[in-house]
């Protein structure tokens, strides 16, 4: 049989569980209709208006992921290259540290530059 | 070796693993807010069932019960499917965890692990990865101002911080020589990579920490900030999905980190001595122990830490752990790349440099700290000398190195005169 067959059970298990608990709330409890309750939480004040789209959030979060993404594509390639490594061996080791340096000088000029800094 | 169960045997190991999940988070939940409760010299829950065992079931009950508030600012179908994205990943991730070696079940060999295949520790990086959408999403979809600030920083907390915790495996692999967690247990037997790959250990014990959003990492929730971050909006049954995919990920996170450092299953150092005692039922109760070592180390830390602030966590994950990770990955890659072409074995080399590269990774994380301390802001100048009252104003107390000299009189007038004034309005 598959070795996926479980993961497939399992997850379908716990799919199962979660789609159940969300859609029984509903069901139980109580339905009592107020106008503040359904407005989104602000501790009280009125919500802030939000623009259309969603609202303007800052720009480093869109940096950090531009840099996990080069960084999670680096690691990817790591992965293989670490399981053979015995057989790779010496040449495996120096194409790898060429790759890595490669990425390193932009990470290192990003840093430089103040990129990884939030304020 | 797996692949080979009948399927009922399948849905049986599911149902046990399924509800031993629920079960281990329940008695965490309860763990976790007795031992906090005796830190801060309390009792903790202990009404509901012996020892209050019972507090997290009767909780999920309350829950259940509640009324469940859904913003009208909020978009219906995502905000469904966040809390739904948060449990299910959480579950799905578990399946590859070894609990024990081969073992004879209803006259059948099995594993005591429901699946494995030589990319499963890829598979547990990419279904944690879902649980991160569950988040993102959950915030977003509130339609809130502080949902929204609390997806995002926990969107690009968990992205960092899964870079560092990635990178740390790397290492793990090249020594185990595999992907699939059942070999990489086996991999140990002789010595646990948490003492052979220390430095790699660490990255990944900092990074598990800041990956399940727990203290002192616990940014996306930040209540004294964010009121309660990507769940301000969720109640009832929907966000007990939050609250158990977050408990099901720290037993998931520990897990991994008994699999690929700890040994999993195997026996520590005295009773590995004894001839046979990797084998059978018995391992469970290896794994177990050191699963809850490390979830005792996560309430410890939630006991004893205050939260980081954001921008000095994250320049922790950019600025320390990622380089920090590389550095050793390039440096395990060394030592075991001029092991195979000129040595036998240079594992105590490994050894001795991973124990000072911790040195100076903790003399890195002590920089940071005392570079904090030192841009903190100086201490604004106290006035000194007598109190001015008529200048001062209002009747404040006095400042440490100031003098008061009490005037009755001028209190009364002040005071007197504005109520006479109140008076006449009147």
């Amino acid at each position: 049989m598959n070795v996926y067959i479980p993961i497939l059970t399992m997850a379908g298990l716990g799919g199962l569980f979660a789609l159940f608990s969300i859609s029984i709330a509903p069901i139980t409890g109580p339905k009592r209709y107020n106008r503040a309750k359904v407005d989104a939480y602000e501790c009280g004040i009125d919500p802030t208006p939000q623009p259309i789209g969603g609202g303007r959030f800052p720009v480093k979060y869109y940096l950090t992921a531009m840099m996990f993404i080069i960084f999670d594509i680096e690691i990817v390639f790591l992965y293989p290259w670490a399981v053979y490594f015995d057989t790779l061996a010496l040449f495996g080791f120096l194409a790898v540290l060429l790759f890595i340096v490669n990425l390193t000088i932009p990470y290192v000029y990003e840093w430089r530059r103040g990129g990884l800094d939030w304020d | 070796m797996f692949g080979t169960d009948p399927f009922w045997l399948v849905l049986v190991k599911t149902v046990v693993v399924f509800i031993g999940l629920v079960v281990i988070v329940m008695l965490t939940i309860w763990f976790e807010r007795r031992v906090v409760g005796r830190m801060q010299n309390r009792i903790g829950p202990n009404r509901a069932g012996p020892q209050g065992l019972l507090q997290t079931l009767v909780d999920g009950i309350k829950l259940a019960l509640k009324e469940e508030i859904i913003p009208i600012t909020a978009h219906k179908a995502v905000y469904w499917l966040a809390p739904f994205l948060s449990a299910f990943a959480a579950f799905a991730a578990f399946a590859v965890i070894p609990f024990g070696p081969t073992v004879s079940m209803f006259g059948i060999e099995t594993q005591l692990q429901l699946a494995d295949f030589p990319q499963s520790v890829l598979y547990l990086l990419a279904v944690a990865s879902i649980g991160i959408y569950g988040i993102v999403l959950s915030g977003w979809a509130s339609g809130s101002t502080y949902p929204l600030l609390g997806g995002l920083r926990s969107s690009a907390q968990m992205i960092s911080y899964e870079l560092a915790m990635s990178l740390s495996f790397v290492a793990v692999f090249m020594y185990a020589g595999s992907m699939s967690t059942s070999e990489i247990v086996i991999a140990q037997e002789q010595l646990w990579f948490c003492v052979l790959l220390l430095p790699s250990f660490v990255i990944y014990v900092t990074a598990m920490v800041g990956e399940t959003n727990r203290a002192p990492f616990d940014l996306p929730e930040a209540e004294s900030e964010l009121v309660g971050g990507f769940h301000t909006e969720y109640s009832s049954m929907k966000f007990a999905m939050f609250f158990l995919g977050e408990y099901i990920n720290m037993i998931t996170v520990s897990s991994i980190a008994t699999t690929l450092f700890l040994g999993g299953y195997l026996a520590p150092w005295p009773f590995s001595l004894i001839p046979g005692i990797n084998e059978g039922w018995w391992t469970i109760l290896f794994w177990f122990v050191k699963v809850v070592l490390f979830v005792f180390m996560y309430v410890w830390l939630r006991g004893t830490l205050p939260r980081y602030r954001y921008d000095q966590f994250m320049a922790f994950g950019w600025k320390v752990l990622i380089p920090f990770a590389l550095a050793w990955v390039v440096l395990t890659a060394a030592v075991r790349a001029f092991a195979i072409e000129y040595f036998e074995d240079v594992n105590m080399l490994l050894l001795g440099v991973g124990v000072m590269l911790v040195g100076v990774f903790i003399y890195l994380v002590y920089l940071q700290i005392r570079d904090a301390r030192r841009a903190r802001e100086p201490e604004p100048e106290l006035p000194s000398g007598p109190m001015n009252l008529e200048n001062e104003g209002f009747p404040v107390p006095p400042l440490p190195g100031q003098t008061f000299e009490y005037t009755p009189r001028a209190s009364t007038t002040v005071s007197g005169g504005t109520e006479q004034e109140e008076v006449t309005d009147g």
